[in-house]
């Protein structure tokens, strides 16, 4: 039953990645007209340009190079690296897992963290604690990454304590994981920006499920509290929360992109700035597409969580 | 047994009360700003920011007075005769980079967000009160844009366009607009099916008139705390931009650049970072202060019972 | 505080001390957590197989002191001063339920002292299912000696309560179940550790009048055969005449009047249970509702001014807006005639809606509707959540153009949107919304809101259009001090006032009202009705008056017609519908409403 609401939902998903390759395409059309010699400079030698428009497939119609790119994104093939002139699947590959591992770790760690401060503040709220750490998730919610991971880097690497490295220090080819102190770090970054978003949803969810009627009901059957928060109140608060945290954590793939700069960390997000630089575009054009298939793929998850959180949804279909 | 008589009078008056709320209290309608100062958060928030944009926006004015360095080489040492706080790595003095890096930082955020929250604001509402196949429409475009996140689109176009002031600011503020619209249009939403909006087409009201008039005005608090987060969110992508080498480009003074420019020797002239990192911080925590109150401050309006 | 106790009327003695008595509550006082005190010490005793009625207004504390009698504090409240004394079944002493730590008040809760919500659809966790919702208060407080035992006992009280028993049916999700239905799962799971004491909180709100006489007698059912003393919190007066053997009645935090359910309500005492009791509509229509009520409301108004005791008798005297109860005298005659202008139609009645039909999709909301309103007559529209009747008067006010068939005035069809009719057409035909709540704009004064249609209508200059507003402020009886006023400084009953003068402004012919006493306290209704008759009698205004109260029907309306699933399945003078009702569904309508 709950297969069709899902299936619808993975139709969607798949639509908006299509509009979304559309766009992240439709942009290379606003390159200025001679785009080979606005990326190559203005000393480029008639050859190069020449090279540079067939590797770019810009002797081909729009809507051509648009599926042809399209359907090379289905088989892994991602085009040329105008930079490099290598592959593009090549270059990223060993970067994906190295990107992957950050955000995942971040996720695993935030997630718990921001489903269980948030509780915790809902349980005891308007006291002096929760209202301090309201202020915490203010202040942390407001700074960029970069300005906590420099702070996190004065602190932990360089002035006060020296006891973490301030930037990735792995040999190209060496495994990031090798070394985990160095993912210590990006890894703490990424979850003081994230957790605070999720703390502050799951607090404002909690409390409005604990002024609920049913949560007053349990209470009135005798339920005892812990039972109350963990069997009639928490779930609720799911489904909500679930929403926000696929936001934040499809938001964590842009932010990584600062953080693996600032850390000189070896993932997707570095190669990113690489190619922004030099003006890459079929670099930059895959890049979005992972980081589109992140959200797309982290909001199924938080459908799937919000249905199976809510009978009446499940039941629906 | 007998009804008491003294009280009768006492208890006329509490039998009209309880059918009637208490009219003693003229007007119980506190304007919005007051409400916000009342608040700790407010507070604090305004004066981080206001003390943090009079510093950039005078920061020009002050240079001659500031720049009264002529070391051509890293100076480290705070507090010396080249400058207050050093010189960087060019025997630029820091302190005077400092004061005229945040100008353009702010002047970009601010006409981003508002960018964002023009269009936006119009999208969403227009979208919940017309409503139909219109607002279907509008926001699976939406949804659309939300799959990429801002900054991976700030980068996407600043590859093809460029890192220039109109395209950092251009983008910002159009990626804003889809977030914005989707808190617009669902504030609309709330106020569309109000009985006071069908009272207006009741009375054939020209529908810009119900938008400006009947509308507008009931969603003024979601959409200033919706400008309040977006003005937080626009300085740090702006911030982040620069910092990455993508936004002002050197020799210009500018905070995120100097950070980048400056991180490599944190251990040994830590001001050139510092100095920028703090103002970044202050000035979003500020803003993001301000944001939050406003959110109590539309939340305890007290203009429904 | 016992200062400033206000002395409970009361008929006999069955508040002092008896082997009957299962829960007490002696000088009962709750404060806010800033201090404010809103119950002010309270008296009543709940006695085995008995119901004690607590009726209120809003804002009367009625629901604070039920839960108080759980040992419960709504957020923002806590315990004053005084003592609830429980005495469970087989044990000899009392228990001091606001002097129990939390466990021993949680091991209370669902089964000794058992509550039922308001709102079923609220107060049932949606993502539990409803037998399990059940079985969870047997496995709290360790009901039986098995698994066994328990899952049929879940089995048996749910048929107790007349619904199936059945593992399926357990297996439901509240999501599933009716209205109806959902409040009987709520009194399932309150009956099913066999308690002492019941707290009923307005039950049968939320529910239609056939639904609401099933649940009653379920309840009763229940009480009786299970021993239990019962507290049932209500605003409805009507429903304590049939439910409850005794009765508290509850003015802002104070209990003022106590005694048996016939000696109160038959021989008030106290002022203020008197006032309720004349603005109790009935269905017989033996009284003028409103009267009573409009009078202590001037009052209140007059001795802002001047608070002196001769005013007040003056006001009394001078009859200023009472008019005949039922539509006998004038309005039966009335409407002999209207049923003779609809068969010949020769010259067109002031507002006819002919062959009316909407649907959604397969959805048939309204079906071949026929209505004739003519000048200064009140029809009534009368039907339960469901039956069209809002759709109807929306379709009649241009607010829904998907229907077909006509709408006429003064025998011109009428475009269907308020867009497309005339000025004149618009101007013709006003509409009143039910939420005084909602139907002005919270950030612009009366003032504003009420020059709309003016401004829209483009009479006048501002000048005039202001003098316009005032005047129509005054004969709502608000006056013109509210016209700089915004609604959230105004009551409920005060917003339906202004809303009713927006209506007003641009002197209407007809006026649709839809639902706009049902979300007002009962004596702020009566004094609405009573200034809508007054104003049907000063301007010849034609009214279509929408409600599910069929309480009301004597009291405002010539005519009467009854709306079923989008059919009007009886219609004609109110007093030969009510007596001869021709449909089935009319009649069973009339049996189920509680008679007053």
């Amino acid at each position: 039953m709950f297969g069709k609401v899902i299936g619808r939902r993975l139709i969607f998903s798949a639509f908006i990645l299509l509009a979304v390759s559309l766009l992240v395409f439709g942009a290379t059309l606003l390159l200025p007209g001679d785009a080979a010699r606005a990326i190559l400079g203005q000393q480029a030698t008639p050859e190069r340009i020449a090279a540079l428009n067939e590797q770019l497939g810009l002797d081909m119609p729009a809507w051509q190079r648009y599926f042809s790119w399209l359907g090379g994104l289905f088989v892994g093939d991602f085009g040329t690296s105008s930079a490099s002139g290598g592959p593009v699947a090549d270059l990223l590959g060993e970067r994906i897992g190295a990107s992957f591992i950050l955000m995942a770790v971040a996720a695993v760690i935030s997630v718990p963290l921001g489903i269980g401060l948030g509780v915790y503040q809902a349980l005891h709220r308007g006291k002096r604690r929760d209202q301090a750490m309201t202020g915490a998730s203010l202040v942390l919610a407001a700074m960029p990454e970069f300005v906590i991971g420099i702070a996190l880097i004065a602190i932990f690497a360089t002035s006060v304590f020296q006891i973490l490295p301030a930037v990735t220090l792995a040999p190209p080819g060496d495994p990031v994981w090798h070394r985990p102190e160095q993912l210590v770090l990006p890894t703490v970054t990424l979850v003081l920006v994230v957790t605070p978003y999720i703390v502050r949803m799951m607090r404002a969810t909690m409390i409005e499920v604990l002024d609920s009627g049913y949560v007053e009901m349990a209470r009135l059957k005798g339920v005892p509290e812990k039972r109350v928060i963990l069997r009639h109140a928490v779930p609720h608060a799911l489904g909500p929360v679930a929403q926000v945290i696929a936001i934040q954590l499809a938001w964590l793939a842009g932010g990584v992109v600062v953080v693996e700069f600032l850390f000189r960390y070896p993932g997707l997000g570095q190669a990113l700035i690489d190619a922004v630089t030099y003006r890459d575009v079929q670099v930059v054009q895959a890049i979005s597409m992972l980081v589109a298939a992140v959200y797309v793929v982290v909001n199924l998850l938080a459908d799937v969580v919000g249905i199976l959180t809510n009978p009446k949804l499940r039941s629906a279909a | 047994m007998s009804t008491d008589m003294n009280n009768l009078d006492d208890l006329k008056s509490q039998v009209a009360e309880g059918a009637e709320v208490p009219k003693e209290s003229q007007t119980t309608y506190t304007p919005f700003f007051k409400r916000v100062l009342a608040q700790k958060q407010g507070k604090i928030g305004l004066v981080l920011t206001l003390v943090i944009v009079i510093l950039a926006l005078c920061g020009p004015l002050l240079l001659p007075w500031a720049t009264g360095n002529t070391a051509t080489e890293f100076v480290a040492k705070p507090f010396s005769p080249y400058g207050l706080f050093g010189s960087d790595n060019l025997g630029r003095d820091v302190l005077s980079r400092f004061i005229a890096g945040g100008l353009t930082l702010i002047v970009y955020a601010v006409i981003a967000t508002a960018l964002g929250m023009i269009v936006g604001a119009i999208v969403g509402m227009l979208a919940a009160y017309v409503g139909g196949r219109f607002d279907a429409v509008i926001m699976r475009i939406n949804d659309v844009f939300l799959a990429i996140p801002q900054l991976v689109f700030a980068l996407l176009a600043i590859t093809v366009l460029g890192p220039q002031g109109w395209v950092l600011v251009t983008v910002i503020g159009l990626t804003h607009a889809p977030r914005i619209a989707r808190v617009a249009r669902s504030a609309t939403l709330g106020v569309v099916t109000e009985d006071y909006i069908r009272a207006a087409e009741m009375y054939a009201m020209p529908r810009w008139k119900v938008l400006f008039r009947e509308l507008l005005p009931n969603i003024t608090g979601p959409l200033s705390v919706e400008a309040g987060l977006r003005l937080t969110y626009s300085i740090g992508y702006i911030a982040s931009l620069s910092f990455l080498g993508l936004g002002l480009q050197p020799p210009a003074a500018d905070w995120g650049l100097m950070i980048n420019e400056n991180r490599i020797a944190l251990s040994i002239q830590p001001w050139g970072v510092l100095l920028p990192v703090i103002a970044i911080a202050l000035l979003t925590i500020g803003t993001n202060l301000l944001a939050d109150s406003f959110a109590r401050a539309t939340a305890s309006t007290s203009v429904e019972a | 505080m016992s200062t400033t106790k206000t002395h409970t009327v009361r008929h006999d003695h069955a508040n002092e001390p008896n082997e009957k008595i299962v829960l007490r509550v002696t000088d009962l006082a709750v404060v806010t957590n800033a201090g404010d005190e809103i119950l002010h010490g309270v008296d009543f005793a709940l006695s085995r197989g008995e119901i004690l009625g607590l009726v209120g207004e809003s804002g009367s504390g009625k629901t604070t002191a039920g839960l108080a009698c759980m040992g419960h504090f709504r957020e923002g409240l806590k315990f004053g001063s005084g003592s609830v004394s429980i005495w469970p079944r087989g044990d000899e002493t009392a228990v001091e339920v606001v002097d129990l730590d939390e466990v021993a008040v949680r091991s209370l809760r669902g089964s000794r002292i058992a509550y039922i919500p308001q709102d079923p659809a609220l107060s049932l966790n949606p993502a539990m299912r409803v037998g399990e919702q059940i079985r969870e208060v047997l496995d709290i407080h360790g009901f039986g000696s098995s698994e066994r035992e328990r899952a049929e006992r879940v089995a048996a009280v749910l048929v107790d309560v007349g619904l199936p028993g059945d593992r399926a049916y357990q297996k439901r999700w509240p999501h599933q179940l009716s209205g109806g239905q959902q409040q009987r799962i709520g009194i399932a799971m309150a009956f099913a550790m066999f308690p002492d004491v019941l707290i009923l909180d307005e039950p049968t709100t939320g529910l239609d009048v056939s639904t609401q006489a099933v649940v009653l007698d379920t309840i009763r059912q229940m009480t009786v055969a299970n021993n239990v003393a019962g507290l049932y919190i209500t605003h409805d007066l009507a429903v304590i005449k049939d439910i409850s053997d005794r009765v508290a009645v509850m003015l802002r935090g104070d209990l003022v009047e106590e005694g048996p359910v016939s000696a109160v309500l038959e021989r008030p005492q106290h002022e203020y249970t008197k006032m309720l009791m004349a603005a109790v509509p009935d269905l017989a229509g033996r009284k003028t509702i409103g009267y009573g009520a409009a009078s202590l409301e001037d009052v209140e108004r007059e001795s802002d001014a001047s608070s002196e005791a001769g005013t007040k008798d003056g006001s009394k005297g001078a009859p200023t807006h009472i008019l005949v109860s039922a539509g006998e005298a004038s309005g039966a005659a009335n409407s002999a005639k209207a049923e003779d202008r609809t068969s010949t139609s020769a010259d067109a009645s002031l507002l006819e809606v002919r062959d009316l039909e909407l649907a959604y999709g397969k959805a048939q909301i309204l079906n071949g509707i026929n209505l004739a309103l003519e000048p200064g007559e009140c029809t009534m529209l009368l039907g339960e959540s469901g039956s069209g009747k809002t759709t109807l008067s929306q379709c009649v006010a241009g607010l829904n153009d998907d229907y077909s068939g006509s709408v006429r005035l003064r025998g011109t069809e009428l475009a269907r949107s308020t867009r497309k009719r005339t000025n004149d057409q618009r101007v013709g035909i006003q509409y009143v919304f039910q939420s005084p709540f909602s139907s002005l704009n919270p950030r612009r004064s009366i003032g504003q809101s009420l020059s709309v249609p003016l401004e829209m209508s483009g009479e006048g200059t501002a000048a005039t259009r202001k003098a316009t507003v005032e005047e129509a402020l005054d004969s709502v009886r608000l006056g013109r001090s509210f016209y700089h006023r915004r609604p959230g400084d105004l009551s409920g009953g005060e917003r339906q006032r202004a809303a009713i003068a927006r209506a007003l402004v641009n002197a209407p012919s007809v006026m649709v009202c839809d639902e706009i006493t049902s979300a007002l306290d009962v004596s702020v209704q009566a004094s609405i009705v009573a200034l809508l008759r007054s104003l049907r009698e000063e301007r010849q205004l034609a009214m279509l008056f929408v409600t599910h109260n069929i309480a009301l029907s004597r009291h405002i309306a010539d005519n009467l017609a009854v709306l079923n699933k989008g059919t009007i399945v009886d219609y004609g003078p109110t007093s030969s519908v009510l007596e001869n009702p021709s449909h089935e569904y009319t009649r069973s309508l009339i049996a189920d409403v509680p008679k007053f």
